[in-house]
């Protein structure tokens, strides 16, 4: 069942240039597994030291945001389109209390 | 000018100064730092100080020690500095007992060049595309940054492509159009927009002000915070009720606040920050009012567009603005969107667009709520001009029926349609009239 990862360009310096991978992962840990053992500096930018998906990282499938569509639960469908895209924020001073 | 350079608000890894919001090594945004030991010598040697201000053009350019401007930027526009007035009938009709002189509007409304406070992170953005050799600047816009874009790089002579939801407002369409710029219209929300262009910025050299010219065109938003400061007297509010779509403005409002506290030019003080949004579209207030640190994004349902963003990319820096100050967040209804357009014309004689009225509205609630305080120094920001969005008021006015230019068909209207309870100064000339006749 395989799906396609678009990689952002800020993010592709971890992937040696690659910009797009097909795999057959059935969901978003599945596909962070893939994404770890393909490319294992990626790893920390995707996630933090929780296992939590990073804040200023949003993940769509084909065109529609995952937390709409269930989130780290949604099953991948044959042929579905992932992109991972930074949210871009304009930062703040604020202290993190 | 001043020393300044891009630096990542997560890690803390400096950038230099390039087209670039993100930070490579952790994915988070980057922000303008600047060298505040080397302001604080300018502020000590007098030569940037309130008298020093206070003596520039009246524009926003007077705050340039404070903004990322390129050594070689001279202003074109007098952007900025628009009016910050008393509002004694919208306090009394907010909150019954406000004093009156307590609650302030800032007016941004009537900020040049196209009358919102966009033109203001326009004009910091675009001094950069400018110096990084761009030809082309673009965005993704809910209508305002849309307007204040073309109308820039009209101006700058660079080229403009302007990303859109289709269903934007047509005052804001046209407004765009009318500078010449290239207008794409979107089959989706502003979310899936943005998403689009942060895709297209990946493939295409141009200056995005909202995506690789980010952190500088966030800092233009300081500058309403400056100037209010300036206009209450160098003095700080002790509220600030502030709009919210991304949620940017109103952690800038809080830097610009606390670097003019760093810098002497203000007495320290806890200001307390307030925002507002549309019910139909209020993932920050919603994450406020639950505690909640983070953004549950949502789809938006309102007429307030220019606040439609259901995943906003400040979100989380604004709860903790609002959080770490002591505020809060409220939202309100389309309908009392409305009533609020009508609410702030009526008693002040300013006509906003919906997220004026959106503002006023959460205003009034906070008053009632008791967050806000009717002795306390308040500021309502609003940030955008009605005659853009008259399309919300359509049906609230009949159409009168014309009558012929003839004294006696206007006596025979006023005996037909006269409200005696909303016109009493004309029923009472009328009576006396009639008594002396």
């Amino acid at each position: 069942m395989p799906i396609t990862v678009q990689i952002p360009t800020a993010l592709r310096r971890h992937t040696d240039g690659v910009g797009s991978i097909t795999c057959a992962a059935t969901n978003l840990s599945e596909l962070f597994s893939v994404l770890d053992e393909k490319f294992p500096e990626l790893k920390p930018h995707l996630r933090d030291d929780k296992g939590q998906i990073r804040r200023f990282l949003n993940i769509y499938v084909n065109e529609e945001d995952i937390r709409f569509l269930g989130g780290p639960s949604y099953a991948f469908q044959e042929g579905d389109e992932v992109l991972l895209v930074p949210s871009i924020a304009g930062g703040s001073h604020e202290s993190d209390s | 000018m001043s020393y300044y350079e891009l630096r990542c608000r997560e890690c803390g890894r400096t950038w230099g100064n390039q087209p670039r919001s993100i930070c490579d090594d952790c994915f988070s945004p980057l922000e303008v730092a600047y060298d505040y030991d080397a302001l604080k010598a300018q502020v000590a040697q007098g030569t940037f100080s309130r008298e020093r201000i206070s003596q520039r053009a009246p524009n926003m350019w007077r705050y340039s020690e404070l903004l990322p401007l390129p050594q070689s930027f001279t202003p074109r526009l007098p952007v900025g500095f628009t009016p910050l007035f008393n509002a004694p009938q919208l306090a009394r009709k907010l909150s019954s007992n406000a004093a009156a002189g307590n609650l302030y509007i800032k007016n941004d409304a009537v900020c040049l060049p196209t009358l919102s406070f966009k033109d203001r992170v326009v004009a910091v953005a675009l001094s950069q595309a400018r110096a990084f050799g761009f030809d082309t600047v673009s965005c993704s816009s809910t209508g305002n940054l849309a307007n204040a874009v073309a109308a820039h790089a009209a101006r700058e002579g660079l080229k403009a492509w302007i990303f859109i939801p289709s269903d934007l407002e047509p005052a804001k369409i046209l407004g765009t159009n009318v500078f010449g710029a290239k207008v794409v219209r979107i089959a989706g929300n502003y979310d899936q927009v943005n998403r689009l262009c942060s895709q297209i910025a990946d493939e295409h050299r141009w200056g995005f002000v909202n995506v690789n010219l980010r952190p500088y065109y966030a800092e233009g938003s300081k500058t309403v915070g400056f100037e209010i400061a300036e206009q209450l007297g160098w003095r700080l509010p002790d509220n600030i009720v502030c709009p919210m779509a991304g949620g940017s403005l109103i952690t800038k409002i809080r830097k610009a606040f606390d670097e003019l506290i760093k810098l002497g030019l203000v007495e320290p003080k806890e200001v307390k920050f307030f925002g507002a949004q549309a019910t139909g579209c209020s993932p920050i207030s919603t994450a406020v009012k639950t505690g909640s640190p983070e953004i549950e994004p949502q789809k938006p349902n309102t007429i307030a567009r220019s606040l439609a963003i259901g995943n906003p990319a400040d979100g989380h820096y604004a709860i903790k603005t609002i959080k770490n100050s002591g505020g809060w967040s409220e939202d309100v209804s389309d309908p009392e969107v409305v009533d609020s357009i009508r609410l702030l014309a009526e008693s002040e004689g300013i006509f906003t667009e919906t997220a004026g009225g959106v503002t006023v509205g959460c205003a009034g609630k906070l008053y009632r709520q008791d967050r806000i305080l009717p002795d306390e120094t308040t500021v309502l920001c609003i940030t955008g001009n009605g005659l853009k969005t008259t399309d919300v008021l359509a049906g609230v006015y009949k159409t009168e029926r014309p009558i012929a230019p003839k004294l006696t068909e206007f006596e025979a209207y006023l005996q037909q349609t006269l409200d005696l309870d909303e016109v009493p100064g004309v029923i009472a000339a009328a009576q006396q009239a009639a008594v002396g006749a």
